[in-house]
């Protein structure tokens, strides 16, 4: 067995799944609060990337920054953080608020329309072409070159640790909130019942923004994480990384948290082991396929428990 | 109810037809006979439908007679086609209320399907009439398969199915040219891959063969009339009305000892077909296929012709499909987009604005905003006035007067897009006369981005505006323009 080949493909399917799992993360919240699909979610994680590449570009580009890498990651991330969340707080006062109490369709179809509309505006504000963050560059490449080495020779960059160990710190803190704090509560609350939580003093408007909130700061986080690792960012990026997480998010169980990393884990390693052993264009079938077999199999995902309806 | 009070008695419609009402109790099904409507929306409610689906029939019919314009008729044979694209979209999502996001893959692989066996990639040179019930028996056995996972969950499962169907349709089509085996096998080019199926042959009915768009154009006019015919007819029978029990409450339906699965899923077949006979049209007169055009963006314009119509009205589909590809055909030349937009901009904000004090005061205010700051910019910052209007005539030497057209409005045209976006969505929050002020800037910064941005970008702004359709039309209009709104009783 080519053991260097199997830990290279681990390696990039944990840190492909952690990107995964952030940006699940917010799509299962909102799922889990107002049971609406938001396909806008993808494109809040595309804007994430891009303001971190616009930071990369004002501090004189990725060959010559002006700036600590230390210092400029983490201007990036929170910079990422607050745009994405503040994208997400629009989104949702002015496309999805009205609908509320509307048939469930017509959210999902403004969600589409709000998801093309980023994605095409993006492309005329910011161009079609593919840019990169060249993080391979930023100060003779020491992100890449430094790390340590796992058995069979695979080197782990400082960058790719950087993706897993930041994912993995940001899960922690919204494990504690959603836990621990009086919003994480009434956020468990209004995603049990909403209308209930309203009749015991809960303001659901103020639930679902914060949501909104957290979710989409999490999926800007995704989009810078995934520039460092995966260097190119351009316009449509957001649809198909979108696509994947809210599948990571079914398999994993929707509007379960743990769930959602898991589903965007076994999304990543399937998707790498794909690559690496099969065939490098159809991983989307293989996705696919644990898709089908999940729904058909275990419908409420991995760790989701069968929703038990009440008519 | 609260029994006590006595409630009014309901004026009966004088022409309201005793037809059943499908899913509503009986005072949402009175509700349309206490909306006043004028006479003539009556009178005009009185023609029965096929009359006007005959009508429009023939006014298309005479369409080639009136233009020897090959461009004319291939945007009529566009529209024909996507007006049988939203008709079979009309069935799933409309009558079944099943969101098909997969839908597009349908006619993909109806597009594929007559290219494989109608050209010289396998050597096969099938007459069309064998074609036709091949592929569409084949697209409906697709669309069963792909429903049948979902067939149990709710509805937003059956979305993300079908979307991420698409994609893999998509992805399938584009790398087809080396399928191989779990890599065992050499790779088999199937499907052409990034280079599509070329020198598809024309349409051939036993013989007869169509070989100029105006051909098409009738070829496309028949197959919709038949498929529209079809559909009305299923749409009133027993079929149609489950369908709509179905999409107006699933669990009622079920109740009623109605198979709920069987139907949904002959919904998905039915359209997955529909989708896979526009697909051979498709096909054919473009004469060679690309996965390219079974995308995400195909699929978001025809939902927006369903939307935009009203889903689950067969008129609203065609009005959707007309307004929607004339328009997006209109807007690629930047002249004519210009005064689609001002005239547009004007007749909205005439149709809206009411009391006439507030039009006035907006309409000048605009105006004069516009020519009090091109005087001010054109003495302090000469480059911002110097370029041009995209319009000729009085309309673009008025503009070149009012609007500013700095020379390389690129980077403050990208810059002034954003704040409009912003404006926009401040100028909803707001009310009263605030909203009035804050409109007449918010105007003239949208023709500003118009005439030096989005004119200039026809293929990218065709598609914003259809996202911004979608999200307004949800927010202020859900049932469209034909559709009935519902009323639902708490």
């Amino acid at each position: 067995m080519n053991w260097n080949l199997f830990v290279t493909e681990l390696v990039a399917g944990i840190t492909h799944g952690s990107v995964y799992a952030l940006i699940a993360l917010g799509y299962s919240m909102v799922y889990g609060i107002l049971k609406l699909l938001n396909f806008a979610h993808g494109d809040v994680y595309m804007v994430g990337a891009f303001i971190g590449y616009g930071l990369i570009t004002v501090f004189g580009g990725a060959e010559a920054l002006s700036i600590n890498i230390v210092l400029l990651l983490v201007l990036m991330f929170v910079c990422a953080m607050l745009g994405g969340g503040l994208l997400g707080v629009m989104i949702e006062r002015f496309a999805y608020r009205r609908l509320r109490a509307a048939p469930r369709i017509a959210p999902l179809i403004t969600a589409l329309g709000v998801s093309f509309f980023l994605e095409n505006a993006a492309q005329l504000v910011l161009g079609a072409q593919f840019q990169s963050y060249n993080s391979f560059g930023w100060k003779g490449g020491e992100l890449w070159t430094k790390g340590f080495t796992l058995p069979a020779q695979v080197h782990v960059g400082i960058a790719q640790v950087i993706v897993v160990v930041g994912a993995v710190v940001l899960m922690v803190f919204l494990t504690v909130f959603v836990q621990r704090t009086q919003t994480g509560k009434a956020m468990r609350a209004t995603s049990f019942d909403r209308e209930a939580a309203a009749m015991m003093g809960i303001d659901v408007d103020r639930v679902i923004v914060v949501t909104f909130f957290i979710g989409s700061a999490l999926a800007g986080a995704a989009g810078v994480f995934n520039g460092i690792a995966y260097q190119q960012v351009w316009p449509y990026m957001g649809f198909q990384a979108g696509l994947f997480a809210f599948i990571a998010a079914v398999i994993g169980g929707i509007g379960n948290l743990p769930g959602a990393v898991l589903g965007g884990l076994t999304i990543g390693l399937a998707e790498s082991f794909a690559i690496g052993y099969l065939s490098s264009t159809f991983q989307a079938a293989i996705v696919f396929a644990i898709l089908i077999v999940v729904l058909i199999v275990r419908p409420s995902g991995l760790l989701g428990r069968a929703a038990v309806q009440k008519v | 109810m609260d029994g006590g009070r006595d409630i009014n008695p309901i004026p009966a419609r004088p022409d309201e037809e005793q037809i059943p009402k499908v899913g509503v109790d009986s005072w949402v099904a009175s509700h349309e006979g206490r909306v006043q409507r004028s006479r003539f929306l009556r009178e005009f409610d009185r023609v029965p439908r096929p009359a006007f689906y005959a009508g429009f029939a023939v006014l298309a019919a005479i369409l080639p007679a009136l233009t020897s314009d090959e461009y004319i008729i291939r945007v009529g044979f566009d529209t024909l086609l996507y007006m049988l694209l939203a008709l079979g979209l009309n069935i799933v999502v409309g009558y079944a209320g099943l969101l098909d996001l997969g839908y597009v893959a349908f006619y993909g692989f109806g597009a594929y399907g007559y290219a494989m066996l109608a050209s010289p990639k396998f050597g096969l040179h099938w007459d069309t009439l064998a074609v036709i019930p091949v592929v569409m028996i084949c697209s409906a056995l697709l669309g069963f398969l792909v429903a049948l996972p979902s067939r149990r969950l709710v509805g937003d499962y059956l979305a993300i199915v079908t979307l991420f169907f698409g994609q893999l349709f998509v992805t399938v089509y584009q790398n087809g040219n080396r399928i191989s085996f779990l890599g065992i096998t050499k790779g088999y080019d199937v499907t052409g891959g990034p280079n599509g199926i070329p020198n598809v042959d024309n349409w051939d009915l036993g013989g007869f063969k169509i070989g100029s768009v105006k051909g098409y154009y009738y070829a496309a006019l028949i197959v919709f009339v038949l498929a529209l015919a079809c559909i009305y007819l299923i749409d009133t029978s027993r079929t149609g009305r489950a369908w709509k029990s179905l999409r107006e409450d699933p669990l009622a339906a079920e109740m009623m000892g109605m198979p709920v699965n069987r139907l949904k899923l002959i919904a998905f077949a039915v359209g997955a077909a529909i989708a896979g006979l526009a697909g051979t049209l498709f096909a054919a007169l473009n004469t060679a296929v690309f996965s390219a055009d079974f995308d995400v963006p195909t699929l978001i314009i025809v939902y927006s012709m369903l939307i935009l119509g009203g889903a689950g009205s067969i008129g609203g589909v065609i009005l959707g499909a007309l307004v929607v590809n004339v328009s997006l055909e209109v807007l690629r030349t930047p002249g004519h987009a210009t005064w689609i937009f001002y005239v547009v901009l004007a007749a909205t904000l005439l149709a809206k604005l009411r009391p006439w004090r507030v039009l006035a005061v907006v309409g000048a205010g605009t105006i004069g905003l516009g020519y009090a700051f091109h005087a001010i910019m054109s003495s302090a910052w000469p480059r911002s006035t110097r370029g041009t209007s995209t319009v000729g005539g009085w309309l673009g030497n008025g503009l070149d007067g009012w609007n500013l057209h700095p020379t390389n409005p690129m980077m403050i045209g990208n810059i002034a897009f954003v704040i409009l976006v912003l404006a926009v969505l401040a100028l909803t929050t707001l009310r009263g006369w605030s909203r009035w002020l804050a409109m007449i800037p918010t105007l003239y910064l949208a023709a500003f981005v118009w005439d030096n941005r989005l004119v200039v970008e026809p293929s990218i702004t065709r598609l914003i505006l259809i996202g911004v359709i979608l999200i307004v039309l949800m927010n202020a209009r859900p049932q469209g323009l034909l559709g009935t709104s519902r009323v639902e009783i708490v």
